[in-house]
């Protein structure tokens, strides 16, 4: 426990919101300048405010920790609980980070209604760390439900041509699957009398009851992720949407569909999570190999990352439902990873994106000649992306195909075409895009980088390769409350 | 017997306040018929002011048992107040801009109010009906307001042939009930029902007529037919009026006859809710996707919304009931929030009421598409807003119920409810404006409607108050 008092996981939640707030309030649309600044200034405290939770977090036992938990509505006996553990706490710190990425990356192109595109993001990565952080259900759900509203209002406004389609899609999506959540929450409130996640955790249910909330807690969380075959909004949702948009929405909100595996279903239904273990791990394949193929066909690069994400987010839910340390760890090392490259990637699009606006990859050609530089850090994105040894790409992928040929060779034989797949994709993307002759007088006419762009992509590409060398700060960290969730969810609770 | 006056004090003042504004406005020049509406506002205020003084936690059936002043009625009396105040300031402007800014429209607020007082803290069927009526002639007489317009007369006649229907199938219940029972009083009959229970058929019978009037006066589906109808017909303000303070009378009718003096036959009325209920949510939100009018949209919105109030009668328990009860605040505080901002939007000769007219609000106005926009998501049922709290609450009495297939229905439902909220939001937020006049409204308007907004989230984010109260007020209150 940190020796400390002070309550840092509200400060991540709050700091924020508030300074989303701020925004609103102080932007004017004519004085886009203050909008852009405040932002800045509200993205960095909230990032610095998460800090503490890493270096005072105590790796060593898999309790929840910087706890609050203050009454909120006695009525239902529901607390305003927040506490972080080895899975939760590195996911509030990427959010943090990412929202940083975020509104330096918007600071030039966007230039409608800057300061509500600013507090939406703000406001967003509040209510994000709120749901990595939420011990308390009815708390999860508010946040969780909360996000959706800017991220439907960031899409509609300020994303592509089909954008209104998009949005309304993504939100009742995601909307349906959170609503059977819904019933599901209030059903073992009913059995339980309580929201507390910790006592649903020791919460004895039957097999057959433990089906049916797998059901809806899988309804939730699979569209969130996405798992094939509820995946289809992902691919609408990305090219439409602004390139800060796309890179929450792969850098953060698909992790949330993951967090809420190991987080909920894990642990409140083991015995339904082993019943079901073939079911998810067959789905999770197809999403590896069915959906890489997909990738492979793809015209826009926002839409062929999409579906590499969805690729990728396959091997997380093949690793939770192994049931080995190495799984699960490889899974939430793959979830950061790809964090870091899918930012990467989609802020590279983005950086094409500004010039030309299209993001076709038939419109490109040629780009190595009038951007090197731009070139280089796509060439490192795309190789992490592929699982490249050295990149934060490969050590997740490694550690789940590990963990899969324990459990079965075929399974561990299909996930890895990944390997195959994810690099034929991002190749020929990056060969068609990048090199060869310059492919018109629009890519003639490119210029490299600016100062702000350089430094951006230049700490995505630091995080990429220190993951990829060093990954023990990350594992570490998680490791013991991996452990502790593994024997918990081997403990039948029938 | 109690035949102190004070239970029905607060009765007393809006009959008096009404009779008042009668007189003077004989005496009123046109210039000078704001005198009516504050003589209105302020015998709100003082009618509030007298129920909180006399509000405590005791059950008290006064006037030889026709009334009962409890908790319930108090909170309910002093919300409808609240509302009938608000629906004041907010259709000032667009009263005064189409001639209705009279004595006769603040008189017949008045009188529909007093028949809502009257309705709520009835203890007996001849109170209840009288109260009902009341309310009922009064409205009808406001949405047929603007004597020359074709759309708001032909609502008003659907208006009273349906409702004067549902009323002859009340008495026609109440009648069969009294023959059953013996009495009219609404404890007695309690008692009655719950002494005897063999002879159900002619109690049945008279039941399946009570819930038909009340799911009427509710708008529930297939009693639907007049909601869409007159929301539409009638001139936006009325249509805020009747969207509102009346929803606590119709909610206040059915505790007192349901929850009330026929507890004892609750096997036999939670099946038909739990029919009008799945009917309602779905058929609600199904058609009001197809809608293009805003008013019209809303109409089946409500109706929506009034089968989840009956998810929340479903459990027929005090649980239950007070989640009810805290929908049917949050639905009512909605209500005043997103037909407030069409009335501010309206101008002279421009009603505002189509979906297109709210096109690009957020460009015309930031704030203004803001707090529309809590209030479609609160309808939603999304957090951080009332809304949600609401949803949960039935949702969870219904599961309490054992009804856990009732509130999947209704989940599935909010989500196909969700679309056309969501239309509402996009074509605020993400279309150009066409209409680019500046909003002007009155500085009173503005401050009420934006704090009304900011209630929406400040309750989302802190409900507890709100719930408790509802909780308390139903826990102190007799059941049978």
């Amino acid at each position: 426990m940190a020796p400390t008092m002070t309550p840092y996981l509200s400060l991540a939640i709050w700091v924020p919101i508030l300074a989303g707030v701020a925004v609103l309030v102080l932007g004017r649309d004519a004085d886009a300048a203050k909008a852009r600044w405040t932002a800045l200034a509200g993205a960095l405290a909230g990032f610095l405010v998460t800090i503490p939770l890493y270096t005072h977090f105590d790796a060593t036992t898999s309790a929840m920790q910087f706890g609050e938990r203050r009454e909120w509505i006695p009525y239902f006996d529901i607390h305003y609980h927040l506490g972080v553990d080895g899975i939760s706490v590195l996911f509030v710190l990427l959010n943090s980070f990412t929202t940083l990425l975020v509104v330096w990356a918007g600071w030039e192109c966007i230039k409608v209604r800057v300061a509500q595109y600013m507090a939406a993001f703000l406001i967003m990565s509040g209510l994000i760390n709120g749901a990595f952080a939420a011990l308390d259900a009815i708390l999860f759900y508010v946040f969780f439900e909360a996000m959706l509203i800017p991220m439907y209002l960031i899409i509609g406004i300020w994303g592509g041509e089909r954008r209104v389609y998009a949005a309304i899609k993504f939100f009742l999506y995601t909307l349906l699957g959170s609503l059977l959540m819904l019933v599901a929450f209030i059903y073992l409130y009913q059995k339980s009398g309580s929201f507390a996640l910790q006592d649903w955790f020791v919460l004895p249910l039957a097999l057959d009851t433990q089906v049916l909330l797998f059901a809806a807690f899988f309804a939730a969380f699979a569209v969130k992720v996405p798992m094939w075959p509820v995946h289809t909004w992902l691919p609408d949702a990305h090219p439409e949407a602004p390139t800060g948009g796309s890179v929450v929405l792969a850098a953060i909100t698909l992790k949330i569909g993951a967090y809420g595996f190991v987080r909920f279903i894990l642990p409140i239904l083991p015995d339904a999570s082993h019943a079901l273990a073939g079911f998810v791990i067959a789905l999770s394949l197809i999403a590896v190999v069915y959906i890489g193929f997909v990738a492979l066909v793809q015209t826009d690069m926002k839409r062929l990352i999409a579906y590499s994400s969805i690729s990728h987010m396959g091997f997380v839910t093949l690793g939770f439902f192994l049931f080995s340390a190495q799984g699960a760890e490889g899974a939430l090392a793959q979830m950061i990873s790809h964090g870091f490259v899918s930012a990467a990637m989609f802020l590279c699009v983005g950086v094409l994106y500004d010039r030309m606006h299209t993001h076709l990859i038939a419109d490109f050609g040629g780009v190595a000649n009038t951007m090197p530089k731009f070139a280089a850090f796509v060439m490192l994105f795309s190789m992490a992306n592929a699982g490249l040894p050295a990149t934060s790409g490969f050590v997740g992928e490694f550690l789940v195909i590990l963990a899969a040929v324990k459990f079965n060779f075929w399974i561990a034989f299909l996930a890895a075409t990944s390997l195959v797949l994810g690099a034929a994709y991002t190749l020929w993307m990056y060969k068609r895009v990048i090199y060869g002759d310059v492919a018109n007088a629009n890519v003639a006419a490119l210029t490299d980088l600016n100062r702000r762009e350089f430094w951006l992509l230049a700490t995505l590409a630091a995080a990429v390769l220190i993951m990829g060398v060093w990954p023990r700060p990350f594992i570490d960290v998680m490791h013991v409350s991996v452990t502790d969730l593994l024997a918990h969810v081997a403990k039948s609770k029938l | 017997m109690n035949l102190s006056f004070l239970p029905v004090l607060p009765e007393i003042v809006v009959l008096v306040g009404a009779s008042v504004i009668l007189l003077v406005d004989l005496f009123l020049t046109d210039a000078r018929r704001h005198v009516g509406y504050w003589l209105a506002q302020f015998t709100l205020l003082v009618a509030a002011a007298v129920t909180v003084r006399t509000m405590d936690i005791d059950v008290v059936r006064a006037m030889h048992g026709l009334v009962v002043d409890d908790l319930v009625s108090d909170l309910l009396r002093l919300f409808s107040f609240v509302a009938v105040s608000l629906v004041l300031v907010y259709s000032r402007s667009y009263l005064a801009q189409r001639g209705l800014f009279r004595g006769e429209t603040f008189v017949l607020i008045l009188f529909a109010l007093l028949g809502m007082q009257v309705l709520i803290t009835a203890n007996h069927f001849l109170t209840l009906y009288l109260g009902l009526e009341l309310m009922s002639l009064c409205l009808y007489a406001l949405v047929a307001m603007q004597r020359d317009e074709v759309a708001p007369a032909e609502a008003a006649m659907k208006y009273f042939v349906l409702g004067a229907l549902a009323s002859g199938f009340l008495l026609y219940g109440m009648s069969m009930i009294y023959g059953a029972t013996g009495t009219l009083a609404i404890d007695k009959v309690a008692l009655a029902v719950l002494a005897d229970t063999e002879n159900r058929v002619l109690l049945v019978f008279g039941l399946v007529f009570v819930v038909s009037a009340v799911a009427f006066k509710l708008g529930a589906v297939p009693y639907h037919m007049w909601v869409p109808d007159v929301y539409h017909g009638a001139p936006t303000a009325i249509t805020l009026l009747i969207g509102t303070a009346p929803e606590f009378a119709a909610f206040a009718m059915i505790l007192r006859l349901l929850g009330g003096a026929l507890a004892g036959a609750e096997a036999s009325w939670t099946g038909m809710l739990v029919v009008l209920s799945v009917l309602s949510v779905t058929l609600g939100h199904v058609v009001a996707i197809a809608q293009t009018n805003l008013k019209r949209m809303l109409a089946y919105s409500t109706i929506a919304n009034m089968g989840y109030v009956l998810m929340g009668f479903v459990a027929a328990d005090v649980t239950g009931y007070s989640a009810a009860m805290f929908y049917m605040v949050a639905y009512v505080l909605t209500s005043l929030v997103s037909f407030g901002v069409i009335l501010l939007l309206s101008r002279e000769r421009f009603e505002s009421d189509r979906l297109e007219d709210l096109r690009g609000l957020n460009a015309r106005s930031p704030w203004w598409a803001f707090v529309m926009l809590l209030a479609m998501f609160s309808l939603a049922g999304m957090p951080p807003t009332i809304g949600f709290y609401a949803k949960l609450l039935v949702l969870q009495s219904a599961v309490s119920a054992g009804y856990t297939w009732l509130a999947v229905v209704g989940v599935l439902a909010a989500l196909v409810g969700a679309f056309y909220y969501l239309r509402v939001v996009k074509i605020m937020y993400f279309d150009a404006p066409v209409d680019r006049s500046p909003i002007e409204a009155r500085g009173d308007t503005r401050v009420l409607l934006s704090a009304n907004g900011l209630a929406l989230l400040l309750f989302g984010i802190l409900p507890q108050p709100l719930m408790g109260l509802c909780a308390v007020a139903l826990f102190q209150a007799q059941f049978y």
